[in-house]
């Protein structure tokens, strides 16, 4: 059977989706399914443990590993992480950034967090219209940057400094 | 000794089977994996980090609407029978109580409770936001859960990443950290033998199971708590309508099984369910597991209507009271006293006495 998307190459993996109720299934040649993101039959064991081991143990030795012993600013190094399935800070996240979306590839079939996002929580909590409106005195403006760094609320702060700064 | 009579209904609401479909799922329960950006990992960081998180999330709680006045345990503080029980209410992981096999309670182990939801401390990730209702209760668990994780991150920097989401000591909670399990009874399923096709089923659409307590344990009393098993690549809503319509569906098998056993082998299913009840009324020896296989039962005659009387709250009640930590200490001994089996049977024999009457 051929691909379905580029008619060439033999179907290696089948995909079945279902959308709205409807059962649809892709036949697809390894190279199109790995541009669609779908991972290939091999990883497709799907228990919680059983993934994450086989992408610990098999699969990670297949990962593009770091140049050796280079280790994140924590002090962990990508071996501390395969021996132990845990990493030691979130700027693991950018030293070991190569082989771990690889990891997290094959562990949730995706590396893009679609989810709530947390940055744009921190925007919501500081309104920006009702001050633009109407420019405040600078006394007010002071005793909010006040009230702000009492509350430990530095990015606020941080912007009525800034605000401060242009009125005076 | 703890009091959890501090914590309202005592940290077991969730059992009062009020919530929905409460005959076949006992608890819906979600929790959200956060860490602090201005901190190293649980397993690189020191006691003294572990206190400055603590205190850093103690003084964003006290700030928080939801979670204003908590009742707080701290499990480094606590003797092991404390944190057993705290682990048996399902209030706390086995990995924050310290009881896993070869591990011990980590400084600064804490946990923050208040009604339906709590923060743990210094688990595997900083924070565990959770929340636990009692049934089917997905919408309502993830709407205080989510409100609580918008208060608190309003008052303490959490780490996340542009693409990769809300960052996790382990790559299998990246994302949106997003852990949401039902706790579902299904004696139907596991009695017509169908249970294995539908887990493998439910492995292939990304969902996971494990025991009573969750992760690494193993399935007594044919409970099984169905999860996600993937936290990125998909929104939270799309992660629990899946969840949650998978459920659904499994509810339904569920159903269908149970019509065909009593369709098919009425003796044989009548027989079955009142030998449990009659061995719960008068045995004298009670195992654990062997308590939990028997409540199983009668859980599934009074869930087709063969036993009247027996109230599903006292089910729940029972599952919780006779395990080792709550029994030794309503008993009053340890809980590997040779005894226990005895007071297992000897509480049950109690309970059944007075709460069903004498119809049974």
């Amino acid at each position: 059977m051929s691909c379905d998307q580029c008619r060439e190459r033999e179907a290696v993996v089948h995909l079945t989706q279902i959308v709205n109720e409807q059962v649809t299934t892709l036949h697809l040649c390894e190279k199109c399914a790995a541009d669609k993101g779908v991972e290939s039959p091999g990883s497709a064991v799907k228990t919680p443990l059983g993934t994450f081991l086989a992408a610990m143990g098999k699969g990670v030795d297949q990962l593009p590993t770091p140049r050796t012993g280079e280790a994140c600013r924590c002090g962990a190094t990508f071996q501390d992480f395969r021996e132990s399935g845990r990493l030691g800070c979130s700027d693991c996240y950018r030293t070991f950034e190569t082989p771990l979306r690889d990891l997290l590839r094959r562990l949730h079939g995706s590396t893009h967090h679609l989810g709530e996002r947390y940055a744009e929580r921190e925007t919501e909590r500081v309104p920006e219209p009702e001050v633009a409106m109407v420019p405040p005195e600078a006394s007010h403006l002071r005793e909010q940057l006040r009230l702000a760094v009492e509350t430990e609320n530095f990015e606020l702060a941080a912007e009525l400094r800034d605000r401060l700064r242009v009125l005076e | 000794m703890i009091d959890l009579n501090l914590l309202t209904d005592g940290g077991v609401g969730w059992l009062d089977a009020s919530g929905p479909s409460s005959h076949l799922v006992l608890s819906t329960r979600i929790r959200l994996a956060r860490n602090l950006s201005s901190h190293v990992y649980q397993g690189r960081n020191s006691e003294t980090e572990r206190e400055e998180i603590l205190q850093s999330v103690e003084r964003a709680v006290r700030e928080s609407v939801l979670l204003r006045r908590p009742t707080r345990y701290r499990l480094d503080r606590l003797d092991r029978i404390d944190r057993q029980l705290l682990h048996e209410r399902h209030l706390v992981s086995k990995e924050l109580a310290g009881l896993e096999a070869e591990g011990r309670v980590r400084s600064g182990a804490s946990v923050l409770i208040q009604d339906r939801i709590g923060v743990m401390l210094n688990e595997e990730d900083h924070l565990r936001i959770q929340g636990l209702h009692s049934g089917f209760a997905l919408d309502e668990t993830y709407a205080e859960v989510d409100r609580l994780d918008t208060e608190l991150g309003q008052r303490l920097a959490f780490a996340f990443h542009p693409e990769f989401g809300y960052l996790t000591s382990c790559p299998t909670n990246v994302g949106t950290g997003l852990r949401a399990s039902v706790l579902i009874h299904l004696p139907g399923l596991v009695l017509t033998k169908e249970i294995s096709k539908v887990l493998q089923g439910l492995a292939q659409v990304g969902l996971t199971h494990r025991g009573l307590y969750g992760e690494g344990s193993e399935v007594v009393g044919n409970f099984f708590q169905l999860s996600n098993q993937t936290t990125l690549g998909s929104s939270e809503r799309e992660l629990l309508d899946h969840l949650g319509k998978m459920v659904r569906q499994v509810m339904d098998y569920e159903e269908q099984a149970r019509q065909v056993l009593v369709r098919d082998a009425p003796t044989v299913i009548e027989d079955k369910v009142w030998r449990a009840y009659g061995l719960l009324r008068y045995a004298r020896s009670l195992s654990f597991e062997e308590a939990m296989n028997l409540l199983s039962g009668v859980r599934l005659g009074v869930g087709v209507g063969l036993i009247p009387d027996v109230a599903m709250y006292t089910l729940n009640k029972l599952l919780i009271y006779t395990q080792p930590a709550h029994l030794a200490v309503a008993e009053g001994i340890s809980p590997d006293d040779a005894d226990l089996p005895l007071r297992r049977a000897r509480f049950v024999r109690k309970v059944l006495e007075s709460e069903v009457g004498r119809r049974g």
